[in-house]
């Protein structure tokens, strides 16, 4: 017997729950060359914008205990290429995309979404609300309920009314709950959660910041306890809003562990640079991993680990 | 990929390595590298090392042979593996040397462990019917990769340290010119790190022969999603992209890496930081 491994994102039926994380899986092009891309749940792309950037200085990446500092600086062609010739390619794969978006303000978010959901291809917009404000002095508009949720309503009322908006979520928030009901209440169908957390790394040798860029964005196992936080918090609190979880997810159980804490599909981000058979990997990891539990649908175990406890004193 | 660990020995100041992996080792071109993921199950280490492949064998299927230095992060751990251990490792990957069609005269230079890369690459171009000369070197004596199969196989092998313990004293690109113009080179060769890359480039130019060089180091994930590996490269077109040395490289032509540049976002770059670049001073994620 083999689980059911549905699931949805809003109105949008994935026929498995694992995602490749924002500026982790690349174009898809690079990983078609280890496995077909149309076995992801979905590729969430890297984080468009409207224009190409050629993205920080190297050095980019530094190694850290159980994960990866990155300033790449959302390098990438901008919206023109992507729709000429990214978009297309997944499409013609049978892939589904999930496209991340990136603007200095909220004008050049709704020009992006405007722009992506013109022509049908994008099965779900998520808007990177780490991106600095330009109107704000650089400060993240996540960092604050209502710059994320005047993004996220001009994102609503910009992109096509089918394709489904998720707010992608920092954790490093007093209160992350907060932010995810503005975005909700703003119109965001569902929430990507976490984005990585900023951190810094020196090279003692050298006695200099290891990133050309001084600090970076943290992930991999090292903020997985965050995500499952996050996820756990936002989902008692909204339970009826679809999660993507991420954060640090290596293995089926790792993912299984979001799930567990109410995400509704788990995205694959740090793990694809360790091993670029991850997804596949995770996804039979997962589909093992339910059916060992006896679990036959995805979509039973999402946000069990929130039933009460069976041994609570009366 | 799984591969098989057949034989670890120690080569002066380097570790050699030879898994059975026959899916890399059918498909290896010269100057392709693999990437070895250091550390086991649930590793702190995330990233893979990209590492030049120093030889490929058809035993047991198919063998590849690759070089790492003791002090690459990891090495330790990678050391430790023993006959029949399984390692988790990617490849061939990357582009490989274009290799001339008609018999040409190749000088083909080397420093540290970067000579690994070059020893495939002399055999292909000897068995076109190549001229091939060596130009091997490295800080000490124990850090030359590969002096006595360079004797072996080139029509000249010059090696050159800069404690003078092996060879002349000096560096590998204070050597060059004398063996191009004795050689008589058409083309250069090239695996090792930037600063020497830049000057072998710079050398080919001035001689007015092309160069093929290899980056050494490739630190990310090797398959081209982490986007760390980036270097400014003129293309086709004249325009100057960050392209990544892991899907795009390792090889480049010397004349289009903006050697002066690394390190930097050039001004002209696509997409280089301008009117609609972020604020500066403030991190994007």
């Amino acid at each position: 017997m083999s689980a059911d491994m549905r699931t949805r994102l809003s109105h949008v039926e994935l026929p498995n729950p694992i995602l490749t994380a924002a500026g982790c899986g690349g174009s898809g092009r690079e990983l078609s060359v280890f496995y077909d891309v149309s076995r992801l749940g979905a590729l969430t792309t890297p984080s468009i914008t409207l224009a190409p950037r050629a993205g920080r200085p190297t050095p980019r990446t530094a190694e850290t205990p159980s994960g990866v500092l990155n300033a790449v600086g959302a390098q990438g062609p901008g919206v023109d290429a992507f729709l000429t010739s990214d978009l297309p390619w997944l499409l013609q794969q049978g892939a589904r995309a999930v496209v991340s978006i990136a603007g200095g303000s909220v004008a050049e978010f709704v020009e992006l979404a405007k722009r992506l959901t013109e022509q049908p291809g994008v099965s779900v917009l998520e808007v990177n609300l780490s991106w600095p404000s330009m109107e704000d002095r650089g400060r993240p508009f996540a960092a604050d309920a209502s710059a994320s949720a005047e993004v996220i309503t001009a994102v609503r009322a910009a992109a096509r009314f089918d394709v489904p908006v998720f707010a992608k979520l920092a954790p490093d928030v007093p209160d992350v709950v907060a932010i995810a009901r503005a975005c909700v209440a703003a119109g965001a169908e569902g929430l990507s959660l976490i984005n990585t957390v900023p951190g810094m790394a020196i090279d003692v040798d050298a006695a200099r910041p290891a990133l050309a860029a001084v600090t970076g964005g943290l992930s991999g196992p090292a903020v997985r306890p965050l995500a499952v936080r996050c996820v756990w918090q936002v989902h008692a609190a909204l339970p009826g809003v679809p999660i993507v979880g991420m954060g640090g997810v290596m293995t089926g159980r790792d993912a299984l562990e979001l799930i567990l804490a109410g995400a509704c599909a788990v995205a694959v981000g740090t793990a694809n640079f360790q091993d670029p058979f991850a997804c596949p990997r995770i996804l039979r990891e997962l589909e093992e991993a339910l059916t060992a539990r006896g679990i036959e649908r995805a979509a039973e175990a999402i946000g069990l680990a929130h039933r009460p406890s069976e041994r609570q004193p009366r | 990929m799984t591969g098989t660990v057949l034989t670890i020995r120690q080569v002066d100041a380097y570790h050699a390595m030879t898994v059975v992996a026959p899916a890399i080792a059918e498909r290896f071109r010269p100057g392709q590298f693999v990437a070895i993921s250091v550390g086991g199950t649930g590793s702190p280490m995330l990233m893979r090392r990209g590492l030049p492949i120093h030889d490929v064998k058809p035993d047991y299927g198919g063998t590849v042979e690759f070089v790492f230095p003791a002090d690459l992060p990891g090495a330790g751990w990678l050391a430790e593996r023993r006959v029949r251990d399984s390692l988790d490792l990617v490849g061939p990957l990357g582009r490989p040397f274009p290799v001339p069609r008609d018999p040409v005269h190749c000088v083909l230079v080397g420093s540290g462990y970067g000579s690994a890369g070059l020893f495939m690459l002399a055999d292909r171009l000897q068995q076109r019917g190549s001229r091939v000369d060596f130009v091997l070197g490295a800080t000490s004596a124990d850090r030359v990769f590969g002096a006595l199969r360079a004797r072996r196989m080139g029509q000249t092998a010059t090696l050159a340290t800069e404690d003078g313990s092996l060879g002349v004293r000096g560096r590998v690109t204070d050597v060059l010119p004398q063996v191009i113009e004795d050689a008589r080179g058409d083309v250069v060769y090239a695996c090792g790190p930037m600063a020497m890359l830049r000057t072998v480039a710079a050398v080919a130019t001035e001689f007015a022969i092309p160069s093929q060089v290899a980056v050494r180091e490739i630190v990310g994930c090797g398959t081209g999603v982490c986007m760390s590996c980036v270097l400014p490269v003129i293309g086709e077109d004249g325009i100057t992209r960050m392209v990544r040395s892991c899907v795009e490289g390792p090889v480049f032509r010397g004349e289009r890496l903006r050697f002066d540049d690394v390190g930097t976002i050039p001004f002209d770059a696509l997409g280089a930081p301008g009117a609609r670049g972020p604020v500066e001073g403030f991190r994007e994620r």
